[in-house]
């Protein structure tokens, strides 16, 4: 368990490493979050920081959530949420702490990174399952991007649960696993991590330590 | 102007002299042999210019050993330790690609002279 945050995909762009490389890489503009509640396992039943990331104005709340805020004695946040932890790395955060790339990942090479993606509509399956078109010539006749056979005949009768269709792609929760972080820029609260990241530009994404490194953490 | 074109902006190098396709240019490249470095001139005509911000790229095209030789260098890269403009070129067109069907005397750029400016 260990600290994540949320942050804003500013872009991609491309830097140059130090050997003089050119590395794509996407810019996020990840926290500064705040503590805005501590759940304890004495009285929540589990251990986690509730944070909050970006300001809101305190007339655009409900009555509970301003209240909430008061509590915590800090600004409203636009965006709420949980990280679960326990024991020490629980203990030494307190309510109205601002957590930045520098506590959150300052040793950290990869990251994972929780978006929702950019919404495609309704698909159909070759953009939606890459499937393979049908030949364009050789007598074919308004049949150039369907599916072809869906199942056999009298046995079994009925198609498949889960057979691969046409309908809605996108706009759902993804998460790009390892993505190595080429930069970090702290005062400026950005990181830079090479490769892309789900969800479209200004989009809301969740960065986490990466849970599969792959013989690097 | 979005925030990610003002960050990629401070990485722009602006140390480079102007030039533009047709004009010959030396290119000192920083190359890397385990830990020494040293650099190395690719001397060329420009054919190529690719202007898109931190993207930006320009292609060199020479004659090495009877085999034409095209390098793509990035602008804004730091191995690019400097940039000699040897002659400036008149040409008319912003892509020298026909260059590329050309040899010998078909393939001679003009001098561009350019009266009103001092250093050109």
């Amino acid at each position: 368990m260990s600290l994540e945050l949320m942050g804003r995909k500013l872009g991609m762009t491309q830097i140059f490493n130090e050997a003089g490389d050119r590395v794509p890489v996407t810019v996020i503009g990840a926290g500064p979050c705040t503590v805005v509640q501590k759940k304890t396992p004495e009285s929540d039943g589990y251990g986690a920081v509730q944070l909050g990331f970006e300001e809101r104005k305190l007339k655009h709340l409900s009555k509970p959530l301003q209240g909430h805020y008061e509590k915590a004695e800090t600004s409203p946040k636009r965006v709420l949420f949980e990280v679960r932890l326990e024991g020490e790395e629980l203990d030494q955060l307190e309510v109205g702490q601002e957590i930045g790339l520098a506590e959150a990942f300052a040793e950290i090479r990869r990251v994972d990174v929780t978006g929702r993606s950019k919404g495609r509509g309704f698909t159909g399956v070759i953009k939606r399952h890459g499937f393979s078109t049908s030949s364009k010539s050789h007598g074919t006749h308004e049949f150039f991007r369907h599916a072809g056979a869906l199942s056999a005949g009298t046995y079994p009768g009925r198609i498949v649960k889960g057979k691969k269709m046409a309908g809605h792609m996108g706009d759902e929760q993804v998460t790009t696993l390892g993505l190595r972080v080429e930069k970090i820029d702290a005062e400026r609260h950005l990181i830079y991590l090479r490769g892309a990241v789900p969800g479209h530009s200004n989009g809301l994404v969740r960065i986490r330590p990466a849970v599969r490194a792959r013989g690097e953490s | 102007m979005t925030q990610i074109d003002a960050l990629t902006r401070e990485a722009l190098r602006t140390d480079h002299p102007e030039f533009r396709s047709g004009d010959t240019v030396g290119v000192h490249v920083r190359i890397r042999e385990g830990e020494k470095e040293r650099i190395q001139v690719f001397q060329g005509a420009v054919i190529q210019q690719h202007r898109n911000g931190i993207h930006s790229t320009f292609t060199v095209r020479k004659i090495s050993s009877g085999v034409g030789v095209e390098r793509v260098f990035p602008l804004h890269s730091p191995m690019i330790a400097k940039i000699e403009v040897k002659s400036r070129g008149r040409v008319r067109r912003a892509k020298l690609f026909y260059l590329r069907e050309r040899t010998g005397k078909k393939a001679r750029i003009r001098d561009r002279r350019d009266y009103n400016k001092q250093d050109a």
